[in-house]
């Protein structure tokens, strides 16, 4: 697997709702182009929305004096994405769990469950404000190109 | 009739049928007028059996599904029913990560969902 990345951006968004899906579109546009597709694709698109969206509205509270700083490398194999806000940060462990049977009709709580099962790694730093990913390509999809 | 912006809404005998006018639910704006629209079926006049075919959505984000469990909530309670159809295999798997394959009826297309209604 190579390791050398075909692009990388560095953005601070502002933290409005629905301020991060132009830099979203640029980054889908750009995995499109070197040949992601299908659930691998739609995994990428999935972690972008949730991490993003989960910065804007529950970090940082839509607190419009307040960023969120991101990064993201892509390559052929491989998808990675820092994702930054300015809010006290939260415990993965806290979130409540919205499957169990009484859960199923809570409102949240969906995102971090759908980044999880999409990507192939996720880190979060000791105060819960930051969070990584990485998606490495299954191996069959990305030979079909 | 009201006009929709986010819905295609039809009626077959006594079902409403509803397709999506968005193939990205993703918009927190428009989510939130698809939620309006959507409440605007079920309140006010007599209930009906709902089918929503997902033929057109390719995405959709986890404040979608949100608004869609707040919808199955208000059209049980009025007693009426829900169908989920044409769901795509990734949508589908969104559903299932989320388990909720155990919330929503969901069939393979208009036809099968009619024929239960």
């Amino acid at each position: 697997m190579s390791g050398n990345w075909a692009w990388s951006v560095e953005r601070q968004l502002a933290s409005k709702r629905g301020a991060h899906l132009p830099l979203m579109e640029e980054i889908l546009t750009q995995l499109e182009s070197l040949g992601w597709d299908g659930r691998d694709y739609f995994g990428v698109q999935m972690a972008l929305e949730e991490s993003l969206a989960n910065a804007i509205k529950h970090g940082n509270q839509c607190d419009e004096s307040k960023v969120v700083d991101v990064q993201c490398k892509v390559s052929a194999e491989r998808f990675w994405l820092r994702v930054e806000d300015e809010g006290e940060g939260f415990q993965p462990d806290h979130v409540a769990d919205c499957t169990s049977e009484e859960g199923l009709e809570k409102l949240g709580g969906r995102g971090m469950m759908l980044i999880e099962a999409y990507m192939t790694s996720i880190e979060h730093n000791e105060r819960g404000n930051c969070i990584t990913l990485e998606k490495v390509r299954d191996d069959d999809e990305a030979s079909e190109d | 009739m009201s006009t929709f912006r986010r819905l295609n809404v039809n009626e077959s005998g006594t079902v409403t049928v509803v397709t999506f006018a968005d193939s990205k639910i993703i918009n927190e704006d428009e989510i939130a007028e698809l939620g309006q629209e959507l409440y605007a079926l079920v309140e006010g006049g007599k209930p009906k059996s709902m089918v929503l075919n997902f033929g057109s959505v390719e995405f959709l984000s986890s404040a979608a599904l949100g608004k869609l469990i707040s919808f199955e909530k208000k059209v049980r309670q009025s007693k009426s029913k829900l169908i989920l159809t044409n769901i795509r295999p990734e949508i589908y798997e969104v559903f299932a990560i989320t388990k909720l394959t155990k919330l929503f009826t969901i069939k393979d297309d208009e036809a099968d969902a009619l024929a239960v209604l």
